[in-house]
């Protein structure tokens, strides 16, 4: 008898023992990612791209000896699952949300303020949404619309050498909300800089658009095209412009336009050659960050995966991934060493400074007000099979976006 | 509902149209109610409430769509479309009159009903998939119209932020809170749709579905008729947009987009056409499944494929899984699963002496 109680003091006590020393420091950040629905395109490069930046960091032991526990979760582009996904994600406590979607960020907007949990909404989302002020709890941390439609128009008058006047710009728009977005932008530079705008919108999906290409290069004559684009509608955008012999230099894609998918869906590169792209993180294969995932699989003795390929997407994932994994070292560092809570990885959020990952990411200044970070993009070409930098991180009219987020209240 | 009678002792029509043919009927729908209003809340954790809670929101659009589809035998892939309509009107009043709940979700409802009925002209002439195509245009014109006119769409972005209800004083906030308000409008809905299928006008409708012609001549007037029943049915889309936008405190119209209008004809499809029960079985089955399949494909698909492997199984065997299980269940009982239930009752209903 007292043998077996001994027993059971040491196997209790051993349990207890093993469960101490395997409770690892763990920290949750939730994602929502959509590998389904009608984002699937996007979604099935930029969810391997986060998954893949939260395993190299594993790898190399976690933030400051914290592991990520990186949950991703898919709601096929519907706003019910997305309530539902993120209830579940706060419930397992996660500190920091990636929100996937439009519409999704509007639905959960007021969650995370309620619950004190940041999310982030690269390169959509609400563009109001930089005042940190107004949305406390909402960071787009790369350029809103309205910040690409002004740096379009910036590049649009460097390359027209320095004026826009009497220029013909014609903005080809997906018909939705999104697609709306940099209009009031592009209106308020039109009267400061004297051009003439002209905006056509593209019902969706905008998969049948040859007519009014033929307006647009024909009819209107524009010295200039800014596609703001989505799905499979940008594919169809190059092919016609081609087809009308509308040169493609003088095409400029937004964010959602200037995939390597969309010119290999409007036919190659030699179609597109010439074709503009405007990107929130750096495109091609030659960053440090890329190689080292690359290392990563080849330790694994695996191939890297298919989605690397298409660098523009995946690297967007690198950014988004790497920006929620440098708020929470701010955080932890912040906390000294305890695990932070969401309010606290909102503060490591605003102290992104600087913070560029070999060039990928832009020079991001998030504070308590600027929660878009400066609204920074590159321009890169389409060129002999793939996209060519034309210029370094640049803003376009930041005064007039902040005055536009500022007037939103 | 759990109960088994022992034989047919009904004397009057009165007792025949009862909706709680013995006390003991009484007393299992109180415990129900018993059960979902006390003790489900308090014991449940937020997130299951949250999954409750859209079950209980789809419940009241369910319903709405069965009073037309499954009770008067008219379609509509418009639904969507209309629950936008109850969400922006709502929106509007408590951003502009700072209205309360209990004036924005009759008025959202009316509005809806509104629009249904003028959307429903056409239902007079065309039948089937002919008015199913006239729906699917009234939807496209509606997401429209919101989309591009800036005094109903608040502005390009196209939604509106709304603050969540307050009653009494008190701003309903936590999951908890909205899921006894949300409750209070399915039990509604729930008792509405009940009675309505009992009265005069719930009877014309099912004479219009079984036999418009004959209906007419014993007197019904199908003009009427069926305008009321996509009035009514409208109606509860208006509801369940305001319950959305109070839910999610925004009114945005990529929320009620085409797949809405045919995720709720799923709903009653699978529930059963021409049942309340039916709706509430569709509701909570539609809104559940793709959760349950993802649980069990978490739980038991480590075991087969790795951990980063799995996250791009799993969206995409949700969706057969989904797709797969809506086949069975049809298959299984082409009446949805309010036939199988009511089979599965009637089962036990004389059972074990079933010869």
């Amino acid at each position: 008898m007292k043998n077996l109680s001994t027993i059971v003091t040491a196997s209790a006590a051993l349990c207890i023992a093993g469960s101490a020393w395997t409770q690892q420091k763990e920290v949750m950040i939730g994602a929502q990612c959509d590998r389904t629905g009608p984002t699937q395109i996007v979604g099935v490069v930029i969810c391997p791209a986060q998954q893949d930046y939260m395993d190299l960091i594993n790898s190399k032991g976690g933030i400051e000896g914290y592991k990520i526990n990186y949950n991703e979760l898919d709601n096929e582009y519907k706003v019910p699952p997305a309530v539902e996904e993120y209830e579940r994600q706060k419930g397992a406590g996660a500190v920091s949300l990636m929100i996937y979607g439009t519409p999704q960020t509007q639905a959960l907007n007021q969650k995370l303020q309620e619950d004190k949990i940041p999310g982030t909404s690269p390169g959509f989302g609400i563009s109001a949404s930089a005042d940190g002020g107004r949305f406390p709890y909402l960071f787009p941390v790369a350029a809103t619309y309205w910040s690409q439609g002004a740096a379009a128009i910036q590049f649009i008058k460097d390359k027209s050498g320095g004026s826009l006047k009497g220029k013909k710009i014609a903005y080809v728009f997906y018909d939705n909300p999104a697609g709306h977005e940099p209009l009031p932008i592009l209106e308020d530079l039109q009267k400061a800089e004297g051009f003439e705008l002209r905006s056509f919108a593209v019902p969706p999906p905008g998969v049948e658009m040859g007519a009014q290409v033929l307006d647009i290069t024909q009819r209107y004559h524009p010295d200039f095209v800014i596609d703001h684009l989505f799905g499979r509608s940008p594919s169809v955008a190059i092919k016609e412009y081609k087809r009308a012999g509308y040169p493609l230099s003088k095409v400029l894609g937004l964010v959602w336009a200037s995939a390597e998918a969309d010119i290999q869906a409007a036919g190659g590169w030699q179609v597109a050659e010439g074709y503009h792209t405007l990107q929130f993180a750096g495109a091609g294969d030659d960053y440090p960050i890329r190689q080292e995932i690359k290392a990563m699989y080849k330790a694994q003795s695996k191939e890297p995966p298919k989605a690397m390929d298409d660098t523009v997407v995946y690297n967007r994932g690198i950014l988004n991934a790497a920006v929620h994994v440098e708020a929470i070292r701010n955080a932890i560092k912040a906390t000294g060493g305890q695990k932070p809570t969401g309010a606290e990885v909102k503060k490591g959020f605003e102290q992104i400074h600087e913070f560029t990952l070999g060039g990928l990411v832009p020079p991001l200044q998030i504070t308590a007000e600027d929660h878009e970070g400066g609204g920074w993009v590159q321009i890169f070409q389409a060129h002999d099979g793939k996209f060519v930098k034309e210029t370094d991180w640049f803003r376009g009219y930041p005064d007039v976006v902040a005055a536009a987020v500022k007037k939103a209240e | 509902m759990f109960h088994r009678e022992s034989g047919v002792f009904k004397t009057s029509y009165a007792a025949d149209m009862a909706l709680y043919p013995l006390p003991i009927a009484k007393w299992a729908v109180a415990a129900i109610a018993g059960l979902f209003v006390v003790i489900l809340p308090l014991t449940l954790g937020e997130y299951y409430v949250s999954i409750l809670d859209l079950i209980l929101i789809a419940i009241v659009g369910a319903l709405g769509l069965n009073i037309l589809v499954g009770y008067t035998g008219q379609i509509s892939i418009g639904h969507g479309a209309f629950m936008s309509v109850g969400a922006y009107t709502a929106a509007n009043l408590v951003i502009h009159l700072d209205a309360p709940f209990w004036v924005t979700v009759p008025a959202g409802g009316l509005m809806a009903a509104l629009i249904g009925a003028i959307v429903g002209i056409p239902s007079l002439r065309i039948k089937g998939i002919y008015l199913a195509i006239a729906t699917l245009a009234a939807q496209l014109i509606i997401e429209w119209t919101i989309n591009h006119v800036p005094a109903i769409s608040g502005g390009v972005q196209a939604s509106i932020q709304v603050p969540r209800p307050t009653f009494f004083g008190t701003q309903l906030k936590t999951q908890t809170q909205l899921y006894l308000f949300l409750m209070a409008f399915a039990v509604l809905a729930i008792i509405g749709t009940s009675n309505l299928v009992r009265s005069r006008i719930g009877r014309a409708f099912i004479a219009v579905r079984d036999q418009d012609i004959a209906a007419e001549i014993i007197g019904i007037s199908i003009f009427r008729y069926k305008l009321w029943a996509f009035a009514i049915s409208s109606f509860y889309a208006g509801v369940t947009g305001v319950l959305y936008t109070y839910y999610l405190g925004i009114a945005n119209y990529e929320q009620f987009q085409i797949n809405v209008s045919i995720d709720y004809l799923a709903m009653i499809i699978i529930g059963g056409l021409g049942s309340v029960l039916g709706s509430i079985f569709g509701a909570i089955f539609v809104t559940l499944l793709p959760i349950l399949t993802r649980w069990f494909l978490e739980s038991f698909g480590g075991l087969i494929f790795s951990q980063a492997d799995l996250a791009n199984i799993i969206p995409n065997l949700r969706l057969i899984l989904f797709g797969g299980l809506i086949i069975f269940f049809l298959v299984v009982e082409p009446e949805g699963l309010n036939r199988l239930w009511r089979n599965i009752r009637n089962y036990f209903r004389v059972w074990p002496f079933s010869y």
